[in-house]
């Protein structure tokens, strides 16, 4: 039976809940701070005193880092040769033609040291505006090929480069087929500068995705239409660097890999001469070859541009602070303040 | 069915209509005489009914039956429509005139419409808008890839990186220009294609589950009486709980406990209420036949009351009581239920009647002695302090809304005739002989106005006692106009109307309709939320008044336009006028409110009042329109008298003429399709039945209820869900942009840095506990505070947290921040020898990093889940990150050991981050500083504890609402 509520049986509603019987029977939701969303939490506030302390901290990390990079970077030497167009003789009016015709290539250039680099120096060269990251490109390859000898029939992803008259290329695939084939050579004062090609690659590449059982065939057995570098086939494709570079494709259209390392010191106006083979076609595309030199930082190569970025980004932040903290002087108002609550703002409105 | 003949030898059949109107007490039908006659004699009966068409008014019936060459007028007395229940009556025999889908039943139930949260459909727009960008960009890099092949068109085969031949000198995997656009284009759809945020309604539903669950749980919306906790029915439209503008309850049942309790008597001048709080009922029995009888309810009596009516006629008070509580017991159309109980020696006494008002007089008479045994249409039983009496019911005249009064004439043992009379107090002063008792009258007057202003519903009872010739000379023209087959209502009002005058003033009684407990409580903080509440009831117009002033609905201050009509035409007619002068009484106050500037609530409020047969004209004709904009004025409306699907049709008005939500509450089965109707329907799990449950989306036990529902819950729903809807989009875009600008530097050609892997988890494990833990978790102010302030709810009803603005705003802020996370990357790293999948790793780390901390700038409340979502989402990043590329056989083994090995890649990281962020941070706190909402004031009231001075604000702006508050 239900006794007679009245208005005022709030309080004995809460009372009778402690009688026993109704209580076995009862719904009533278990109290628990998780099911009354009563659980402590922080609240935090955007307070004039936290934002701008906020910025000043991005201020006071950015610019120093901002300074030290900029520092870092100013102090790698770079030298950047561009020899694409140098290295055709002058006479060629069709330089894919002269490219793509077999012979000596050879080429001379003389790089004079602006100041001192120290060891290790690395070698690169950088291609402008060749598309490694083509979607084309990038899935012209198979993984498992290159790293098992057994799956040496694994080709169906390579093509166009999978198969040359019925027989498995390895490596396949556009990547490989299309590796740089420009050497360089040093030679300062007539002393032949050594370039170590040892470890350029990524170790775990070595070791892992690149088998020493894996040894080239077929690799630009077209005569036709040869891509790049051929591969000595007697060497397996895990001690193959200058592959292993190549193939870890670049992200952006202009990019640089290693050639190898000078492990020698350079001094301020040495000239070094360099003799390189002009084999790679970037004719065909409108692509730059470069040679660099540079010497690296614990930021990696020169670059400017973090140095820059994060200097402007804590200078703004430093002015926000300062724009925030004058505001805040001139026209404070006060939190929480219920003078500002809409309905009390403008009372009838709405 | 047209009721032919029934068990009762007068053939009167009870019916119970709740299913139909919600009204639980019985009502009577009648068979008519002729055919009643016949069927007792076993005789066929011949004759043919003529019907008006199939409608859906269930208070109106026109049709005539020709029997036997006489033609027979048929109202709505005589017939039982499909759905009600035969209550007392054994059998009852009729002819169906409607049937099937063409019963008044089936016409009043609307089909149940699919619900879909209005949240929901603004968001489906905004996936058009995305689905376009999504268009746009697979459109400009179709367009780019077409420049470039066009550009390079002679170079294809050359290009070492395309190749267009093969060895043999075939074209391999190109198929003209024409071609490579389409598949470029629907490649870029494949990659681009996370827009879309598929996973969005996934998560949704996942938060509303939670929602749900926290709703369920909230102790504070169980109610105890029935065991009842709140129920989700409908998962789709939680969120919708925090933009509702119009609530439409039903009365009975839902604003009240339909439960009628006697409460104050007045008796000859005195009023009698003074110690009744303090007594426990106690129930009042009679012995008959050995058995011990009770009435069904018990009713508290006043004690000083209680002696004085024992007393009978000893004093002069003695016999005013004696004849106040005889005209209770008589003067009604109450039946006596005799039912066993348990105890076989105890017979419970249950009256049953057409008007719970007349049910609580009759319990209130029985309690203080004089109980109503037996009720035939010849004569009545009551038993009068144990004493069995017999009175001879002469004549009844029954109540109408034109007399507002009913009466009866009772031939006493003593031989005396007395006429009897009970009405409203306006009708009943003017048929009260003035000269007497002027000074009782006064008093009776003033009590009057006493309990009406308690929101009690009052009646005043007088008597008069008839002399042999008045008698004969009533009794003769009663026959006349009873038989008469013409006017016979208004004959028979004449006659009453003749008899009763002259009165001699009783007393006058106050009934309470218990209102469920914190109902004007919760009406008040809805209507302070800037919630309109509509009440549609069945119930008569009076009731549905005096409810509105015991609920607060109504106030004294308000002005009422009451539209009352019988043709389209004065229905046209009365809602021009209403419209004139409401517009008057707004700008009137508009202007008081300019100059003055002081008080929020000089603007005279309006209250419509409207009843079932003025809307019938009204509903789907063009005079829906006037209605709209009349109600649209006043800030109470009250529909009386109205059908199921009226109730509907009201809220189709509302809820197609605008774009604010509507919530329908009820709890019977003739609030189904208002129900239905309803943006959001509220079924109340009460004594009705279970229909409005079944079909409510929520349900829940009792009507204040809907205060946390709506205020908190629904507030939290709203933003929670708003806020994770814009999140959604921001979080999948910005991954979008990114690959985009990366497709821009690949010659156009759909390379992803970011690995496949990646790019599936981000939105499955990367991103999406975050914004699931935070949608159902995150709550912008506690609970207390919503309560306090109810017009906070406005933020949902204005749409703050998602609208179009936002939506583009967030747009543009993403934009900004996928330019971020690609460009210092790509600047940092041009020209370098940094490969495809280190780079990818390095965008994917940043994008995860800088969306999560974009949720936790946004979070507002942390707990320890929060903290456990959003870091480790990211610590899951740079695991999975991490795992894949630990697998040899992807192109990216390794990378990210190498590339997390340099000081640029942290360096790069940071720097996406902040820049991405800076300038979501200084615009969120320009606009939270210097133009702050309302929920970002309470907030940091709540925050610097000094809500206390809100308080003392809020009680000043509203003083006038003050002495109304508890």
């Amino acid at each position: 039976m239900m006794s007679s509520n009245t208005a005022s049986s709030s309080a004995a509603v809460a009372g009778s809940a402690d009688s026993a019987a109704p209580r076995r029977n009862s719904k009533k939701p278990k109290y628990s701070r998780f099911t009354q969303q009563e659980l402590p939490a922080c609240k935090p506030i955007l307070t004039p005193r936290w934002v701008i302390s906020a910025f000043l901290l991005v201020s006071v990390v950015f610019i120093p880092i901002g300074v030290v990079s900029l520092f870092a970077s100013r102090d790698v030497v770079e030298i950047v040769d561009r020899y694409d167009n140098d290295c055709i003789p002058d006479n060629t009016t069709d330089k894919v033609n002269y490219i793509q015709t077999p012979g000596d290539k050879s080429c001379n250039r003389n790089i004079t040291v602006p100041k001192r680099m120290k060891q290790p120096i690395f070698v690169y060269y950088q291609l402008d505006n060749f598309y490694q990251n083509h979607r084309r490109y990038v899935k012209s390859r198979s993984d498992a090929q290159l790293r098992d000898n057994s799956s040496a029939s694994d080709t169906s992803s390579c093509k166009p480069e999978d198969m040359y008259n019925g027989k498995i290329i390895v490596p396949c695939g556009l990547i490989a087929w299309s590796l740089f084939n420009d050497t360089y050579s040093f030679s300062r004062n007539s002393s032949q500068l050594n370039v170590n090609k040892k470890d350029i690659s990524w170790k775990s590449d070595r070791e892992h995705k690149f088998g020493s059982d894996v040894y080239p065939l077929n690799f630009q057995a077209n005569g036709t239409v040869i891509g790049g570098a051929s591969l000595n086939s007697s060497i397996p494709l895990s001690q193959q660097e200058d592959l292993i570079v190549w193939m870890r494709t670049a992200a952006l259209p202009t990019f640089r890999k290693l050639y190898g390392k000078i492990e020698v010191d350079l001094e301020p106006n040495d000239v070094i001469s360099v003799t390189l083979q002009n084999n790679y076609n970037t004719y065909s595309f409108n692509g730059k070859k470069k040679l660099v030199l540079s010497t690296t930082s614990w930021l990696g190569g020169k670059n400017d541009f973090l140095g820059i970025a994060y200097l402007t980004v804590g200078g703004l932040c430093f002015f926000l602070a300062l724009v925030f903290t004058l505001v805040y002087l001139v026209k404070p108002r006060r939190l929480g303040d219920p003078s500002y609550l809409s309905w009390n703002r403008n009372p009838g409105g709405r | 069915m047209v009721l032919l003949s029934t068990s009762d030898p007068t053939g009167v059949a009870y019916v119970q209509t709740v299913n139909l109107d919600g009204e639980s007490n019985l009502k009577t039908r009648y068979a008519k005489q002729e055919t009643l006659l016949k069927m007792s004699e076993k005789e066929k009966v011949i004759g043919l009914i003529k019907c008006e068409k199939p409608n859906r008014n269930i208070y109106g019936f026109h049709a005539n039956m020709e029997v036997d060459g006489r033609r027979l007028s048929l109202g709505p007395s005589n017939i039982i429509l499909r759905g009600c229940e035969l209550k007392n009556t054994e059998w009852g025999i009729g002819v169906a005139v409607y049937a099937g889908r063409e019963t008044k039943a089936m016409l009043n139930n609307s089909g149940a419409p699919s619900k879909r949260s209005r949240l929901e459909t603004h968001m489906n727009i905004e996936i058009i808008i995305l689905s376009l960008f999504l268009v746009a960009l697979c459109t400009v890099v179709s367009a780019c890839a077409l420049a470039w092949l066009l550009r390079h068109k002679n170079e294809l085969n050359y290009l070492p990186y395309y190749r267009k031949k093969d060895l043999v000198g075939k074209d391999y995997n190109y198929y003209g220009v024409g071609l490579e656009i389409l598949f470029t284009f629907l490649m870029s759809v494949i990659v681009f294609q996370i827009m879309i945020p598929i996973s969005l309604y996934i998560s949704m539903e996942l938060v509303r589950v939670g929602q749900a669950y926290f709703m369920i749980r909230d102790t504070e919306m169980y109610d105890e009486a029935s065991n009842s906790r709140f129920q989700c029915r409908s998962l789709n439209i939680n969120e919708d709980l925090g933009q509702i503008k119009y609530v439409f309850s039903d009365k009975t049942g839902t604003l009240t406990e339909n439960k009628m309790e006697f409460q104050r008597v007045s008796i000859w001048g005195v009023d009698y209420s003074g110690a009744k709080s303090q007594i426990e009922p106690v129930g009042y029995s009679v012995q008959v036949e050995g058995k011990v009888i009770k009435p069904k309810m018990n009713v508290k009596t006043d004690p000083e009351l209680l002696q004085l009516s024992e007393r009978r006629n000893d004093t002069k008070e003695g016999r005013h009581v004696y004849d106040f509580f005889l005209a209770l017991a008589a003067c009604n159309t109450i039946v006596p239920l005799v039912t066993d109980t348990s105890d076989p020696t105890v017979k419970m006494i249950d009256y049953q009647g057409e008007s719970p008002d007349e049910q609580a007089l009759v319990y209130a008479a029985a309690a203080y002695g004089f109980m109503l045994i037996e009720r035939t249409s010849g004569y009545i039983v009551i038993d009068i302090q144990g004493e069995r009496q017999r009175f001879n019911v002469l004549g009844l005249h029954e109540f109408d809304s034109d007399r507002k009064r009913m009466s009866v004439i009772l031939g006493c043992p003593d031989k005396s005739v007395k006429v009897f009379v009970k009405g409203a107090d306006s009708s009943m002063f003017g048929v009260i002989d003035k000269s007497l008792n002027k000074n009782i009258l006064h008093a009776t007057e003033s009590h009057l106005h006493d309990y009406s202003s308690l929101g009690l519903r009052t009646l005043v009872v007088g008597m008069r006692q008839l002399s042999a010739s008045e008698f004969e000379q009533w009794h003769s023209s009663f026959e006349e106009a009873s038989t008469a087959v013409i006017g016979r209502a208004a004959l028979l009002r004449k006659v009453a109307s003749a008899v009763e005058n002259n009165l001699c003033i009783l007393g006058a009684s106050a009934i309470e309709d218990k209102l469920q407990q914190g109902v004007p409580e919760a009406i008040e903080s809805l209507r302070i939320a800037g919630i309109k509440v509509w009440v549609l009831t069945g119930d008569k117009q009076e009731t549905a008044i005096s409810i509105g002033y015991s609920s607060r609905l109504l106030t004294s201050k308000m002005t009422q336009i009451i539209i009352n009509n019988n043709s389209k035409e004065s229905c046209r007619k009365s809602l021009e006028d209403a419209i004139v002068m409401s517009k008057k009484l707004t700008t009137v106050a508009g202007v008081t409110d300019n100059t003055g500037g002081s008080s929020e609530a000089s603007p005279t409020p309006v209250a419509l009042i409207i009843d079932g047969t003025s809307l019938v004209y009204i509903l789907d004709s063009e005079l829906e329109e006037q209605l709209f904009q009349l109600a649209s004025k006043c800030s109470v409306v009250l529909c009386c008298r109205v059908a199921p699907l009226q109730k509907a049709g009201i809220v189709a008005l509302v809820k197609n003429r605008t774009a604010d939500m509507t919530l329908a509450i009820g709890d019977g089965a003739n609030d189904v399709s208002m129900i239905q109707m309803a943006d959001v329907g509220i079924g109340i799990s009460g004594q009705e039945g279970r229909q409005a449950v079944m079909a409510s989306d929520f349900s829940m036990g009792q009507f204040r209820f809907l205060v946390p529902l709506l205020l908190v819950h629904g507030h939290w729903n709203y933003q929670r869900m708003g806020y994770m809807i814009l999140y959604n989009f921001y979080r999948n875009a910005v991954m979008v942009f990114v690959l985009f600008w990366f497709v821009l530097f690949t010659a156009f050609t759909l390379t992803t840095a970011i690995n496949e892997w990646s790019s599936m988890l981000y939105s499955i494990i990367y991103t999406s506990v975050p914004t699931i833990v935070v949608g159902i978790l995150d709550k912008d102010l506690s609970r207390k505070t919503l309560l306090k302030y109810p017009q906070l709810y406005g933020a949902g009803q204005r749409h703050e947290c998602y609208n179009t603005k936002l939506f583009w705003l967030t747009m543009v802020d993403t934009i900004w921040q996928s330019v971020a996370i690609f460009f210092i990357p790509l600047l940092a790293y041009w020209g370098s020898s940094i490969d495809i999948s280190s780079l990818g790793d390095l965008w994917i780390l940043a994008v995860v990093i800088l969306v999560n901390l974009h949720l936790a700038i946004d979070v507002i409340r942390w707990n320890w889940t929060t903290h456990a979502a959003i870091w480790g989402s990211i610590i899951a990043t740079f695991i999975c990150v991490t795992v894949i590329d630990a697998l040899p056989f992807l192109i990216g083994y390794w990378a990210i050991f190498h590339v997390a090995k340099t000081a640029t890649f942290w360096l790069c990281l940071l720097a996406c981050v902040i820049v991405g962020l800076i300038p979501r941070f200084v615009v969120k706190y320009l606009y939270q500083y210097y133009s702050p909402c309302d929920v970002q004031i309470a907030r940091e009231a709540e925050k610097f504890g000094n809500l206390r001075e809100v308080g003392d604000v809020q009680i000043e702006m509203n003083a006038i609402l003050g002495p109304q508050r508890r």
